[in-house]
């Protein structure tokens, strides 16, 4: 009853504000930071293989538990994207929120920006692009990962950049993700007053400076690991080098010659 | 040393059929120290009696003049033509408000609203008797609360905010920055509740986007930035 009377009001029935407003930008503010961390974390990980491709190998394993099973179990790292990508459809729908849904706010957005020549004012409307698309980039790269997560590895995701021609869209989905994160982001510590020191200006300076380096570091480092998946797909697709097998695993086989 | 420099300024009546927008361009010699206000006081009396500007103090003190100049909402009154190297000004009306004409925009009635719906004064119980002194303030309190009193309600904060221009709703920091106002000053009763019921929507301080515009832009240097973000935080933690 309430919830009807409420819904047609826009106010409770004493007339008091909802709190869910609060508690949608507090989410917003909540899910873009995880997914901001996440993909630092992300970088790392997928960026192994510029070590070599044992070590690529030895992470993708270890988040297949290979600490506590024998058998590779890939429906861990299909939990964990599904984890992610139910983080990122929240922070999807809270980010819609202030996309210019006409084409009036949408050109007086433009025009301002255009006039303004204001970094943060421009930045946002990056965020905006970007973020559109990744309503179709993140959610196609998620949906791949949970479905077929056995397939991570040296080999697989090589032949996913070359022989399945992903780069392209890998290499956009890069794009956005890094301005997208980065800009995120620096605006999360202006948001909420993070980092900000006796003096807001100063600070904020500083920020967009820090900020602009890390987004071109894992811009580098993303562009680098791109390229080395494409080089190594292109090397397993023309016969170049024989398929992908681990070293421990070689010496094992090695091993059972011996004895028999 | 004088210099030409050149003035284009938006002209356009909303109120007439006939009128259609457009940029009239205006050559004048630049004086020492040359103002905006100068210089537009100048064009007015010399070259066409017909363009209209706001100004009342031309010291940058009662906000009247707020205008874009060359895309940026700045004071003209406040604007010296000899910082334009190229000589070129192109002055456009500060948008988001209601343009009256030419370079003149109604900010009063605008600000108006904005005090009455953050309840610009001081909410309390009891009755002050003003024959006795205000009760005292720490100091440093008190100065970072009259630090927010400077605020002459120029507008430049609002017409610098992309939010403010896709959702005409929007407070802008002026009325968010009045609202910490109070909610710093120890003689106001209001609590974090009450002042959620006026800025805790999407219309208000959830509707911020952090685009800042209003801290580079605003001519008293005011906080504004880190006011809103005390105000988010305050008001995102109440239960
Ligand atoms: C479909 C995908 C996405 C969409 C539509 C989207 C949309 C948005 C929008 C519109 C904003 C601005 C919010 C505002 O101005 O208040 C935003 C903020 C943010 N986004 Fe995203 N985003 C997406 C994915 C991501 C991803 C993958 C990351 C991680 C790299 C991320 C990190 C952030 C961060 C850190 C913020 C700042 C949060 C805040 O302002 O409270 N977003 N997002
Ligand atoms: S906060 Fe600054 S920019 Fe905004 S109205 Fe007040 S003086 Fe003008
Ligand atoms: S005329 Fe008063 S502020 Fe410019």
């Amino acid at each position: 009853m309430s919830d009807l009377l409420e819904g047609f009001l826009g106010t409770s029935v004493e007339g008091k504000k909802s709190r869910v407003p609060a508690k949608l930008d507090y989410f917003q503010s909540a899910t873009g930071l995880f997914l901001g961390l996440f993909m630092w974390g992300h970088m790392f990980f997928v960026s192994t293989i510029l070590i070599s491709k044992d070590f690529m190998y030895t992470i993708t394993k270890m988040f297949e538990g290979s600490f506590l099973f024998k058998e590779p179990q890939s429906w861990i790292v299909s939990a964990m994207v599904f984890f992610v990508f139910v983080i990122f459809i929240v922070h999807a729908m809270l980010g819609m929120r202030k996309l210019p849904i006409n084409f009036r706010q949408y050109q007086a957005y433009k025009t301002h920006a255009g006039m303004m020549k204001h970094d943060d004012t421009t930045m946002w409307l990056t965020q905006a692009f970007t973020g559109f698309a990744m309503f179709f980039l993140g959610s196609a790269h998620l949906l791949m990962m949970m479905v077929q997560a056995d397939t991570i590895g040296p080999y697989g995701s090589s032949m996913r950049m070359y022989g399945d021609v992903m780069w392209p869209f890998y290499l956009l989905l890069l794009l956005a993700v890094e301005f997208h994160g980065g800009i995120g982001l620096y605006r999360l510590c202006v948001k909420w007053g993070w980092f900000e020191g006796p003096d807001a200006k100063v600070s904020r300076k500083k920020l967009k400076q820090v900020k602009w380096l890390i987004t071109g570091f894992f811009l580098a480092l993303g562009l680098l690991t791109l390229a080395a998946y494409v080089k190594i797909g292109y090397e397993y697709s023309n016969g170049l080098v024989d398929k992908y097998k681990p070293t421990a695993q070689i010496e094992v086989t090695y091993d059972v010659k011996v004895r028999a | 040393m004088s210099r030409t420099i050149t003035i284009r300024a938006m002209k356009y009546n909303p109120q007439s059929k006939l009128s259609k927008a457009h940029f009239a361009e205006y050559k004048l010699e630049e004086t020492d120290g040359m103002t905006l206000f100068i210089a537009l006081t100048k064009i007015r009396e010399t070259m066409d009696a017909d363009l209209s500007f706001d100004f009342v103090c031309r010291a940058g003190i009662c906000g009247s003049c707020g205008m874009m100049v060359n895309g940026k909402p700045a004071l003209a009154c406040r604007t010296l033509t000899k910082n334009f190297p190229d000589g070129v000004l192109q002055l456009m009306p500060m948008p988001a408000f209601k343009l009256i004409k030419d370079l003149s925009v109604d900010t009063g009635n605008w600000m108006n609203g904005m005090s009455k719906r953050v309840e610009s004064w001081i909410h309390t119980n009891h009755k002050p008797d003003i024959s006795k002194l205000e009760a005292p303030m720490e100091p440093k309190l008190a100065d970072e609360t009259f630090e927010l009193d400077r605020c002459i309600e120029c507008g430049i904060c609002v017409a610098a905010c992309g939010t403010k221009l896709m959702r005409p709703n929007f407070i802008g920091a002026v009325g968010l920055n009045r609202v910490a106002r109070f909610a710093m000053d120890p003689h106001d009763e209001r609590t974090d509740e009450d002042f959620y019921e006026l800025v805790g929507d999407d219309d208000g301080i959830f509707g911020c986007m952090s685009l800042v515009a209003c801290e580079d832009n605003c001519p008293k240097h005011l906080p504004l930035q880190s006011k809103i973000a005390y105000m988010r935080r305050k008001l995102v933690a109440l239960r």
